[in-house]
């Protein structure tokens, strides 16, 4: 088990290493600078220029350069080029609203797609998997930017409901139950619609197992035995399709974290999507390295977490 | 001196991909899927063409009018109109073209790029699978949106641009896939059998792997489709996709949301384009998914 971990753990980091190559050359080598002023502004002098360069290392060779990014990456002394600020600063102050944000959303994928997959996998080949299949596709294909607005329309003009920010503007809330629930509502409208691909490809994974699981002697035998339908679904079947519902946590991260660029900005919600956003527009090189590092270091966290889990639950799986 | 007539016995045999293409026409949901597609097909060739005879219809996407700005749905302008008067339905006709194109060209591209590292790892096996499977990991890790929109943003939007990066993000899926098919195929009675002949591992591949592992390919590649139509309407949708004043239904989208509480019609209806094409290419895919997958 330890040297599992071990080794998953060396392995994630000859992955992160290679992960800051891929995007550090990704954002430098092309075209454009992160200068913020035009290369041709005659109020810049040379020297301005000169100490500007200087300063982010922007004068070095791309190699020098690769290396004093991880390297003050690692010392936390990276600056972001926008502001001049401390990158893990920028980033943490957005982490927990990022974490809290994909985490209600891989719970809501996590249940309400295990129940559609159920369903669908429980009643395979009738309509009612055709209806649940249909559902599934259709959630995937939904462009999440399309469906939000449709929500803020829906919501915020006939419905008068604030949805903006992590909670509502300018209101003070007379007791503190009433703000977490403000809180949470505001958190859960992104998720939701963060979460419909995620539902989606949940029910698709459980119904294929769910259908093989059903096949399964053990399950004609709880049948014979008399046991209602129900705990021979949930007792005996669902427990051997576990797998993908544990898989689920580590695959889903990377495209919530995908999808939370646009959602985020459309419900201007501050998590580390929206600072990605920005980031590109403003060609903000440390940031986006720093960004995409620690976006891999939570999938790769999230990947290891999910094995460990599976073989928690399943006896079956060794970790070797 | 007899003639000896020999009679010639056809014996109907059913080839692998008739069969699969018979079962998957037999499948209701996977007719209607094919029909919708054929219908944005058509409306993505003819528009074009039509347009270039200088016969807009119903209107010139590009006209625009000022006194006839965010009109809602009516006779004239079907889906109304936009802020600068300009007809929605008739934008819409010219995005089918860029939704398309995008999700056909950025396929193929991850296609190629996908059917040639997983066979090669899949194939050779050892250290080469090994570092081309680890690279694969690694740009698992990455969400490949974000990934899109930076390269998109840095080198600047066009339609190239937009196409070949989507391609050259989203081959790692299929990757694995080939991968998996190859390593099951090239330990079969048949691929050995070549070896031992003294075949080249080029030949053994494009003659004896490849078209054996045809079905899983096409599955991937038509369920690809709809990734890249969505990606591209995202990519739009930032400001990032393909430019105005070309139509793209992710951009009329993006240019109606400052006028979202006043003209429902600039979001809904592109959007509802988005999502039907999208749907009927995963519905067909799933469909061939089942076709090629089910016996009998």
């Amino acid at each position: 088990m330890s040297a599992f971990i071990i080794r998953r753990l060396a392995l994630s980091l000859v992955l992160l290493f290679i992960i800051s190559i891929i995007s550090f050359f990704i954002v430098t080598l092309t075209p454009g600078s992160p200068y913020p002023w035009g290369d041709l502004n005659p109020k810049i002098s040379a020297e301005v220029k000169a100490n500007f360069r200087k300063k982010f290392h922007l004068d070095q060779p791309l190699t020098t350069q690769y290396a004093l990014i991880m390297r003050d990456l690692f010392t936390g002394n990276l600056r972001s080029i926008k502001d001049d600020r401390s990158v893990m600063a920028r980033i943490m102050e957005r982490l927990p609203a990022t974490l809290a944000l994909n985490f209600t959303s891989i719970l809501i994928s996590l249940s309400f797609g295990t129940l559609l997959g159920i369903y669908a996998g429980r009643y395979a080949g009738t309509w009612r998997d055709l209806a649940g299949s249909f559902f599934a596709f259709l959630f995937i294909a939904l462009p999440g930017f399309w469906i939000s607005y449709l929500l803020l329309i829906v919501l915020v003009k006939e419905c008068g409901v604030p949805v903006l920010g992590t909670q509502s503007y300018g209101i003070a809330f007379a007791n503190p139950l009433a703000s977490l629930l403000d809180q949470i509502w505001h958190l859960l409208i992104p998720a939701t619609v963060l979460a419909l691909g995620g539902i989606a490809v949940q029910s698709r994974y459980l119904r294929a197992t769910m259908i093989e699981s059903l096949r399964e002697d053990y399950i004609r035998t709880a049948r014979s035995k008399g046991l209602a339908e129900e705990v021979v679904l949930y007792k005996h079947a669902l427990r051997n399709s576990v797998r993908p519902i544990i898989s689920g946590i580590g695959m889903l991260l990377p495209a919530m974290i995908s999808g939370a660029v646009i959602i985020e900005t459309i419900f201007a919600y501050p998590g580390m999507g929206r600072l990605g956003y920005e980031a590109v527009l403003e060609r903000d090189y440390p940031t986006l390295v720093a960004l995409n590092f620690v976006v891999a270091a939570l999938v790769l966290l999230g990947n290891l977490i999910s094995d460990l889990l599976y073989a928690a639950v399943d006896p079956r799986v060794r970790l070797e | 001196m007899t003639t000896l007539t020999i009679p010639i016995i056809r014996t109907e045999v059913e080839t692998p991909a008739q069969r699969v293409w018979r079962r998957f026409l037999a499948n209701p949901v996977a007719r209607i899927s094919l029909v919708v597609i054929f219908f944005f097909a058509i409306i993505a060739g003819g528009t074009p063409i039509l347009s270039a005879t200088g016969h807009h219809w119903p209107c010139d996407p590009n006209q625009t009018n000022l006194e006839q700005k965010l009109l809602p749905p009516s006779p004239q302008h079907w889906l109304g109109t936009d802020n600068l008067g300009r007809d929605v339905f008739s934008r819409m006709l010219h995005g089918a073209g860029i939704s398309l194109t995008v999700g056909l060209i950025a396929v193929a591209v991850s296609l190629g790029i996908g059917v040639l590292v997983g066979a090669i790892a899949g194939y050779f096996g050892g250290i080469t699978d090994q570092i081309l499977m680890r690279s694969v990991d690694a740009l698992l890790c990455f969400p490949t949106f974000f990934l899109i929109l930076t390269v998109v943003a840095l080198l600047g939007p066009s339609l190239i641009n937009i196409v070949v990066v989507i391609g050259l993000v989203s081959w790692t899926g299929t990757a694995r896939i080939v991968r998996g098919e190859f390593l099951t195929i090239r330990e079969t009675e048949y691929v050995k059998g070549a070896r031992v002949l003294g075949q080249g591992a080029w030949k053994i591949i494009t003659r004896h792997i490849l078209p054996n592992a045809t079905a899983p390919i096409l599955v991937t590649a038509v369920l690809g489709i709809p990734d890249a139509i969505l990606s591209e309407a995202g990519l739009s949708f930032l400001g990032f996709g393909v430019q105005p004043p070309q139509a793209t239904w992710g951009n009329i989208i993006a240019d109606g949301k400052t006028y979202l509480l006043d003209a429902w019609w600039l979001i809904l209806f592109p959007g509802l384009a988005i999502l039907i094409a999208s749907l009927s290419f995963y519905l067909a895919g799933d469909a061939l998914r089942e076709a090629a997958e089910s016996r009998g």
